[in-house]
């Protein structure tokens, strides 16, 4: 995907997102109550950390070998008899899915729930050749209607509540009585995708895992719209990201513990959907698998930023966060919100698309305590940082920062730094503290008074004790 | 014991009443406190920022004040967690082994002052007398970094007088995070704004904490709000004695 400068910066969006009263009420009480289901179902575990353990081990033992276990897959797939796609970054897997689309003359596909797909615009690039997806996941139907931004990798609607998504129903489905009692949302939305799943004759999926000894592909989904779009239309095609592969069939003993405590909280998923290449005479007829890189091979390249790639997107970091439940998901302008938003959209857009991102967390650690792969956020957001500055100009920033070094490299420097702040603040300064100023000053005492530089420090009184 | 304080810039600079504490507390219990006056800053605001190359000077500086020490304690668990954490993984790439050598020997002699207290010497009563309603924040860098757990929940138990008071939704983070406070303000106290709710809910005269940054942030919005709640160092709680009060109320 071409990058370009960041438009829309993390502190621009936010400044907006927690003003929003209504946004900050549907957020915060769907993170909340998502965590307290995840916390419960987590705990009922005795070797919770250790499966943790095992799924890191894994992802990281298989993203090690990772050349030689694509090929294993490639070849068991194909043996299945399903076909092979390579794609090296998002137009070339786009293209792909067009051209299978077009020699089957098909004009509208429907759509299983995709963060993958997302994240190479397949949707626009598929309109742009004239064929039409429909999104079948609630949620995502819920976003397509309203020609919205997925908000929440695993719940993209999480920012609308019930009575804007019965005003979308009434309106964009054309039906003129409507509750919004759950289960008559969800009706409407049944009756409404029934008949796309009867007559579309092509689905597009992305993966959850992809199994190399088996060549057996996973999607895990809640709602039997998943199962619908793998078994009912004649041809199949899966956008898989690289990082996505599980060495055997029995590793999938550890991650189909680990994703649906941590992303639903549920004990088992609902939906656990395998399917390895074709069976004749039994479901799709044809079934592409698109195996995508879109830089994922350049974040496997770097010693810090490559446990990115073990996310099996759970989003349990999302519900966790201090910012994003105040935030939400739009203010990171990306199809991966949150904190692994945070420090994938930078690695896999480009750093001078989203240089703001990797600075959109109080590194509270919240996110590493409960990644079920362990990826350490924090350790990954402080590098994309380093980063970020590393490809950055002339700042102020830079200049300020490199003085602060050689104040604090020197503790005459400190000390003559503390005495001039006695006296520059005194403009600023009653009964103790600061309540305004410039620079950074400026932005603590917004909302927050600022301790004054008190007359003595504690180098000056240690010294009265000598 | 001779005790090595690594006091902190901040401390020094905006919080001195901290560091005397701290050492008042440690002569009480019986130690030695030494101050190297060559010590500053361990670095945590370039390298949690991304200028983590520029503070290796910083790095060295720390190193060479602290060498020799039997232990190093500081009260603040996000500077100690800094040290612990960010240190080594900064020196990665320098090919300074030597450097390497003495982080990596020096780093386990290295305490969070509550830490030292209950985990290294076994202390949890240190007499301290505190008539107050307290509650007790957990800062992110002491729960989750360093892991302190109980440790400071003991020792404000063992404090006479101090009524200590369970705070809500006590894990979740302030807001501070650093650099985070000023360059995304607005999210940073809007997660402020819900950590004084529950702080108020608590009906507490005052907030204690193991990171006087966290209590600045803290404290700095209670102020603004005119709440009549105080942000206070553990170290001042528990260096206070009957001494310190006349009548309950502080000299």
């Amino acid at each position: 995907m071409a990058s370009a400068a960041e438009r829309h910066t993390f502190p621009e969006l936010a400044k907006r997102a927690v003003a929003d009263t209504q946004l900050r009420r549907n957020i915060g009480n769907a993170t909340q109550t998502i965590r307290a289901k995840r916390a419960a179902v987590v705990a009922e575990v005795p070797d919770w950390e250790d499966l943790r353990e095992a799924g890191r081990s894994l992802k990281e033992h298989t993203l090690r070998s990772l050349d030689r276990y694509l090929v294993q897959l490639e070849e068991a797939v194909t043996k299945a008899g399903g076909q092979v796609h390579w794609a090296r970054d998002g137009a070339e897997a786009s293209r792909i899915v067009i051209e299978i689309a077009e020699r089957h003359s098909v004009k509208e596909v429907i759509k299983v729930k995709s963060i993958t797909t997302e994240e190479i615009k397949l949707n626009e690039a598929l309109e742009a050749a004239g064929i039409r997806p429909f999104e079948t996941d609630l949620a995502e139907l819920i976003i397509q209607l309203g020609d919205d931004v997925s908000s929440h990798i695993l719940v993209p609607a999480i920012h609308r509540n019930r009575a804007e998504i019965r005003e979308l129903f009434m309106r964009k489905l054309g039906l003129t009585e409507l509750s919004d009692r759950p289960s008559d949302l969800t009706a409407a939305a049944r009756t409404y995708l029934r008949e796309k799943f009867l007559t579309v004759p092509m689905a597009v999926s992305g993966a959850n895992f992809g199994i190399c000894d088996t060549g057996t592909i996973c999607v895990v989904e809640s709602e039997g719209n998943g199962r619908m779009c793998l078994t009912l239309p004649q041809v199949l095609v899966s956008v898989m990201g690289v990082e996505k592969l599980v060495p055997t069939w029995e590793d999938m003993e550890v991650f189909l513990q680990l994703l649906p405590r941590s992303s639903t909280g549920e004990r088992m998923n609902p939906y656990n959907s395998f399917w390895t290449g074709v069976m004749p005479g039994d479901g799709p007829q044809e079934f592409h698998l698109v195996l995508l890189d879109n830089r994922r091979t350049d974040v496997l390249a770097d010693r810090t930023g490559r446990q990115t790639l073990n996310c099996i997107r759970c989003s349990a970091c999302l519900n966790i966060c201090p910012v994003y439940s105040r935030t939400g998901g739009h203010a990171y302008h990306s199809e991966y919100q949150g904190p692994i938003g945070a420090i994938l959209t930078p690695q896999l857009h480009g750093m001078e698309s989203a240089a703001s991102l990797p600075y959109a967390s109080s590194l509270c650690g919240a996110c590493y305590e409960v990644c079920p792969v362990k990826i350490n956020i924090p350790e990954v957001l402080v590098h994309l940082r380093t980063r970020a500055v590393a490809q950055s100009g002339f700042t102020l920033e830079k200049l300020a920062m490199g003085a602060a070094i050689r104040m604090f490299d020197n503790p005459r420097l400190l000390e003559t730094a503390q005495k001039i702040a006695r006296v520059a603040q005194r403009p600023f300064a009653s009964d103790g503290y600061i309540t305004g100023g410039i620079g950074p000053v400026r932005q603590w005492t917004k909302a927050r008074d600022l301790p004054a530089v008190p007359s003595q420090s504690f180098r000056d009184w240690w010294r009265t004790r000598r | 014991m001779r005790v090595a304080l690594f006091i902190t810039c901040y401390n020094d600079t905006l919080f001195p009443q901290t560091g005397i504490a701290t050492v008042r507390l440690l002569e009480r219990l019986g130690h030695t406190v030494e101050f190297p006056e060559n010590q500053t800053c361990c670095g945590q605001m370039h390298s949690n920022t991304g200028y983590g190359d520029e503070a290796i000077p910083l790095i060295r500086r720390f190193v060479k004040a602290f060498r020799d020490a039997e232990v190093v304690v500081s009260p603040s668990s996000s500077c100690v967690s800094n040290i612990r954490t960010a240190y080594l993984r900064s020196l990665v790439d320098t090919g300074d082994e030597a450097l390497k050598r003495d982080v990596a020997d020096l780093v386990p002699r290295v305490f969070e002052l509550s830490q030292f207290l209950v985990e290294k010497l076994g202390v949890e009563d240190v007499g301290a007398y505190y008539p107050r309603r307290v509650t007790y924040h957990p800062t992110c860098n002491s729960l989750r970094a360093l892991k302190v757990g109980e440790a400071p929940l003991k020792l404000l138990r063992a404090v006479r007088g101090l009524d200590l008071i369970e705070l809500p939704d006590a894990q979740e983070c302030c807001g501070f995070g650093g650099t985070f406070a000023v360059k995304n303000e607005d999210t940073s106290v809007a997660m402020l704004s819900d950590k004084m709710r529950t702080v108020l809910g608590t009906r507490a005269e005052i907030c204690t904490a193991l990171d006087s940054s966290c209590l600045m942030h803290i404290g700095g919005g209670l102020h603004r709000l005119r709440s009549g709640v105080r942000t206070v160092h553990l170290a001042e709680i528990l260096a206070s004695t009957e001494g310190d009060f006349i009548h309950g109320e502080r000299r």
